[in-house]
């Protein structure tokens, strides 16, 4: 039971990680073409923020403090968005299971405050975005090791649908 | 000696007052032996306040019904009741009843004492369950003290019959304290968090059940996301987190009628509520950029009052039931530990220094301890310590444990616990010497429990 289950989770975390090292490939200048490459996302298009630019970043545990990796991403992200200025956005914040239900809710809010403090630095407007956190309540990956955890343990930039 | 009060339903449309009078039963029908409850030199007594405790063995009886198929089956659904509150609790072990010997026919008359002596009762429970010409069910129930040959109570309860399942939690309470010395918990209710579908898109709903798991009722219907609720200490209101749309906020809602009102309008999210003892004030956590702080609201001035003020996550706020402190979880200091600061938010001081990380402290209803979690080698244990810090026991340790909240007397603990993987949490008991642990049966996967205070 218990091997079937990580299994499933194993699975799931080759997908994302499979996922993530297309957007690194794709993603050397998301402004002039990668999207196109990929053939099904449109420049501007909320399809080629996730795909081509990255639209999460992972925490190590009871961290909040972003990595050069995650620095990265979110000036991909920064680039893009002043980009298109049409959208606003929400920055969700999460952790990952392995903590009690309320303090996961703050630290998922402060995970969100991590990337807008970065985002506003990199000069995207501030009343653009909102935050909100899910605390243990999002998983993306369900398996009880940190191979499911270090990816939940995210915030992830979502545009609105409307880019209005 | 009589007294009365109210019954709640526990609908969520429409409010009903179902009354349960309640009176003494003398020695009526004893031969002219009456002796006067509570002035019986009982020898049964059972001890408590030791670590382990020897079940004591009881025999209740079915409760002579009336005539009709119902009243029978009520009576042997009353026996059933007592029967397993009383065994669950750890405290009393009830005796098979293939095993008795005297077949209770008037359950007014003295029982023959030698017939349960041999069967090593120590304690006898006998009772009837007849409908009243106004629809309503009478419940009587002397409980007798087998080597003493005495009663040591008798009363009766008037009640609707849809409320019988409640006579018998008020009948097992009366039992309990009458043995036990303390007040019991069984006429309680429990609100928990329902929970289904895969654990990345969980659907969860608020729920209330009796503490036994029965009457199940649904408070919300799934459409959003709900957290922690906790019952008022003085009325039919419970209030918790929600994600509507917009915002993360705190709500109160009232039980009975349904109607719903938000906690306080702040910019950012609310959460991690829990009511003052009396009721009137809501103590919650508020996130204000990377931090969160502890504020408490009055709910009738909506004023808000700042308590802690720090550059960390304090949260998960808990009054003790004096009032007279409230304690709090902090990473102030680095990873979470148990605070206590007075209700002005003077005087703030860690009390928790062992190994691991200490989380979602309560007070118990006695005062005496702090139940809380705590996160140590990758394993969640539920705990207790004393409110200087003392004395730290852990009752309950694996994978994940969380959420402790006490039952009214502050003997058993409730909790929720994960295997992990793609399952969900289910609910437990632990008494706080940390035996006698027990599930809890719920529908779906269950998780933030909280216990009510008692119903009457």
């Amino acid at each position: 039971m218990i091997g079937m289950l990580r299994h499933l989770g194993g699975a799931r975390v080759a997908f994302i990680i499979g996922f993530a090292m297309l957007a690194a490939a794709c993603a050397k200048n998301p402004m002039d073409g990668a999207g196109a490459a990929l053939g099904s996302a449109p420049p501007g298009s909320p399809q080629e923020f996730i795909v081509s630019v990255g639209d999460r970043v992972f925490f190590e545990s009871d961290q909040t403090s972003l990595s050069p990796q995650a620095q990265a991403t979110l000036d991909k992200q920064a680039q893009w968005l002043n980009h298109y200025a049409k959208y606003s956005f929400t920055i969700e914040g999460h952790a990952d299971e392995r903590g009690t239900r309320e303090y996961n809710i703050a630290l998922g809010a402060r995970r969100a405050q991590s990337v807008r403090d970065y985002l506003v630095q990199r000069g995207v407007a501030a009343n653009r975005m909102r935050t909100i956190s899910y605390g243990k309540e999002r998983p993306v990956a369900v398996c009880n090791d940190i191979s499911c955890w270090s990816q939940n343990r995210r915030a992830v930039t979502v545009l609105n649908a409307t880019g209005t | 000696m009589s007294r009365r009060f109210s019954l709640e339903a526990n609908g969520l449309v429409g409010r009903r007052s179902v009354l349960v009078g309640m009176a003494a039963l003398g020695g009526a029908g004893l031969g002219g032996a009456a002796l006067a409850p509570g002035l019986a030199q009982a020898a049964v007594r059972l001890d408590i306040t030791s670590g382990t405790v020897q079940p004591l063995p009881i025999a209740i009886t079915d409760f002579v019904g009336g005539s009709s198929p119902q009243d029978i089956e009520a009576g042997k659904g009353v026996t059933q009741i007592i029967s397993a509150d009383l065994r669950r609790s750890g405290l009393f072990a009830p005796i098979d009843p293939a095993a008795f010997v005297e077949k209770i026919a008037n359950p007014d008359a003295s029982p023959r004492f030698q017939d349960w002596r041999v069967i090593n009762a120590q304690a006898l429970v006998t009772g009837r369950i007849t409908r009243q010409p106004d629809g309503r069910v009478k419940a009587e129930f002397r409980l007798w003290d087998v080597f003493a040959g005495q009663q040591l109570i008798g009363q009766q309860y008037f009640t609707q019959p849809e409320n019988w399942r409640r006579v018998a939690h008020i009948i097992a309470d009366a039992i309990y304290e009458r043995l036990t010395g303390e007040k019991g918990y069984f006429d309680t209710r429990i609100v928990f968090v329902d929970e289904s579908g895969p654990k990345e898109k969980r659907i969860k709903r608020l729920a209330i059940m009796d503490q036994d798991g029965a009457n199940v009722t649904y408070l919300t219907r799934g459409d959003d996301l709900v957290l922690t609720p906790r019952f008022s200490p003085t009325s039919q209101e419970i209030t918790y987190m929600s994600y509507g749309q917009g915002e993360p906020r705190v709500y109160l809602l009232n039980i009975e009628n349904g109607q719903r009102e938000v906690v306080g309008n702040f910019p950012n999210m609310s959460f991690s509520p829990r009511f003052a003892p009396d009721g009137q004030r809501v103590i919650l956590s508020l996130q204000q950029g990377a931090d969160s702080n502890i504020f408490v609201m009055d709910l009738r001035s909506k004023a808000t009052t700042r308590l802690t003020d720090t550059p960390a996550i304090d949260t998960a706020p808990c009054y003790s039931p004096d009032g007279s402190q409230i304690c709090f979880e902090s990473d102030r200091g680095g990873g979470s530990q148990i605070y206590i600061m007075n209700p002005d938010g003077s005087n703030q001081h860690r009390i928790s220094f062992g190994d691991g990380r200490y989380s979602t402290p309560v007070w118990s209803p006695r005062g005496d301890v702090i139940a809380f979690t705590k996160q140590a080698q990758g394993r969640f244990a539920i705990g207790l310590m004393r409110p200087d810090g003392s004395g730290e026991r852990i009752l309950t340790e694996g994978y994940h444990n969380e959420g402790p909240t006490f039952a009214p007397n502050g003997r058993v603990i409730m909790f929720f616990r994960d295997a992990g993987g793609s399952g969900g949490p289910q609910l437990y008991t632990v008494d706080i010497t940390g035996y006698n642990e027990q599930r809890v049966p719920t529908p779906s996967y269950a998780s933030d429990p909280a216990w009510s205070p008692l119903r009457s």
